[in-house]
């Protein structure tokens, strides 16, 4: 994981303070072992392949218009996936949320469900919605799904009930009732549900990609692995790497929460 | 979840549930038979459960089940053997901790199985593929809470501990580390689930193992009825493996 440590270094400062110093230190080191490493021939060059080789793999991945049109291609499925999953998600979790009963008939099964690799659903997906973006759209919508949905079905659950009556005493309409009180309460867990969802909704489309696809990230990836590319996977794979980081972060920023993934992993099952 | 509040109340919606599921099987069969979902696509939920009793009889899912539950079982060790070291070691180096703890939490963000090709090139269509993506994805989650499971000890014991002169590892092992085990254990269910998903997911992809070629070797020779099988085969060997889970962490603590 070396090369990845290097996108979330911070720039020196002219005073360190002793955490960053241990950052740039391990980063360092890491970088330096890997060096080493490629330069010594223990393993194939071509597994480890030398930094500068990296670096400008990285530069003609992010000159390379080829690069961009296929991240056009997977930020589309993957939004298609987060916002049909997503609101799938939301609807089954409001109802869930809001019912004893619904949420004791039906809510152990999405319970169950929620931690199964859904990418073994793929064959059935192709079949479905054909080999184009429709299958990966819907392995991303499929995967997106469960966490939206549990995280929205506990959200609503754990809402004051105090807040809940002011709407009441307010007599507000139902659709006010989601408006103005359930939604505003929720959305710490409904953003965490989101965020969960999109990251797995992001491996979804990535994964059905590197199985069968001509075009998106993942047909890149597994181009690259194909030719025997090594420095261009390595690159491919910073990159994906960095953008998931950052949408997750800018995500559980709207949420207004510290992102922490596995304590919202459990909410998730 | 949906854990019984008074007794009586919870038979109906666990039947309403039930029977939700069974009706929607059966609606299937009808539209499958009448021709209005596309037979050629969907094929009739009593074929599927024909075909799950031919692949256990013929795909040998046994020795199937007892490859992936290896490979589990080896990233599991893995799991455990590098994660709670690594949150001990964490929790010991404080600064260490604050420069590398969103790291590790930004890492349990990433698409990690993702790199699966890159194990493709370093140890080849091999178990050890799938083994170290299992364990890749199973780490954060444990590293973190036992981590947290260290810090979150009650000063209280920690005093108790202090009160009888124990030495650093006499604490550490004889309060420390027991008082955090439960937060360890969740750590470690839900690293292992996360490792069990990835495995079986590569197992699929890169068509090599045990349970998830099942389903790729079905779905190539157009066996439909046998390809839903082998999948609802695989999701319930999921769920049974994430009930065990949870039961031993129940058990454990």
């Amino acid at each position: 994981m070396a090369p990845l440590s290097d996108t979330s270094s911070p720039a020196g400062g002219l005073r360190m303070n002793p955490v960053l110093g241990i950052r740039l230190a391990i980063i360092v080191v890491l970088l330096c072992l890997w060096e080493i490493v490629a330069r010594s021939g223990l393993l194939y060059q071509d597994v480890v392949p030398p930094l500068p080789a990296i670096g400008r793999a990285l530069v003609a991945l992010l000159a390379s218009g080829e690069f961009y049109s296929n991240l056009t291609i997977t930020a589309y499925e993957v939004a298609l996936s987060v916002v049909i999953g997503g609101l799938l998600g939301l609807v089954v979790g409001f109802v869930l949320g809001g019912s004893l009963f619904m949420e004791v008939a039906y809510e152990r099964y999405l319970y169950y469900l929620g931690p199964t690799p859904k990418i073994i659903f793929f064959p059935i997906m192709i079949m479905w919605f054909g080999v184009g973006t429709g299958s990966k759209i819907a392995m991303g919508a499929l995967s997106c799904f469960f966490p939206v949905a549990l995280a929205t079905a506990t959200g609503m659950r754990q809402i004051a009930p105090i807040l809940i009556r002011v709407g009441h005493s307010f007599r507000a309409s139902p659709s006010q009732m989601i408006w103005k009180i359930y939604l505003p309460a929720m959305r710490a867990p409904v953003v965490n549900g989101m965020r969960l969802g999109f990251g797995i909704a992001l491996i979804g489309v990535l994964l059905a990609e590197t199985k069968l696809s001509k075009e998106g990230l993942g047909f890149l990836v597994i181009q690259n692995y194909q030719l025997f590319d090594m420095p261009a996977m390595y690159a491919l794979l910073i990159v994906i790497f960095a953008l998931a980081i950052v949408i997750n972060a800018v995500i559980s920023r709207i949420g207004g929460g510290t992102p922490k993934g596995v304590r919202n992993a459990k909410s998730s099952g | 979840m949906a854990v019984p509040r008074q007794a009586n109340p919870v038979v109906l919606p666990v039947l309403t549930g039930l029977a939700t599921i069974v009706a929607a099987i059966a609606i299937v069969e009808v539209l499958v038979r009448l021709a209005v979902i596309n037979p050629y696509i969907v094929p009739r939920p009593s074929e599927v459960v024909l075909a799950l009793g031919r692949i256990v009889a013929e795909e040998g899912v046994v020795h199937r089940f007892l490859v992936t539950a290896g490979e589990g079982l080896a990233a599991a060790v893995l799991v455990t053997g590098i994660g709670i070291p690594a949150g001990i070691v964490l929790y010991r180096y404080r600064l260490l901790r604050e420069a590398v703890e969103t790291w590790v939490a930004a890492m349990s963000a990433a698409p990690i199985v993702l790199v699966y090709p890159l194990f493709l090139v370093i140890f080849g269509r091999s178990i050890w593929t799938i083994v170290a993506i299992g364990t890749l994805a199973g780490l954060p989650p444990v590293i973190l809470l036992t981590l947290e499971g260290l810090t979150a000890v009650r000063p209280v014991l920690v005093n108790v501990g202090r009160s009888y002169r124990l030495n650093g590892w006499q604490q550490f092992t004889k309060i420390l580390f027991p008082a955090a085990l439960p937060s360890i254990f969740s750590g470690l269910r839900i690293g292992l689930i996360f490792a069990m998903i990835n495995i079986v997911g590569v197992e699929f992809l890169i068509n090599f193992g045990g349970l998830g070629p099942l389903i790729n070797e079905l779905a190539e020779r157009y066996d439909m009825p046998g390809t839903y099988a082998a999948i609802c085969f695989v999701v319930l060997v999921s769920i049974c493996f994430f009930l065990v889970v949870e039961r031993l962490e129940k058990w454990l603590r």
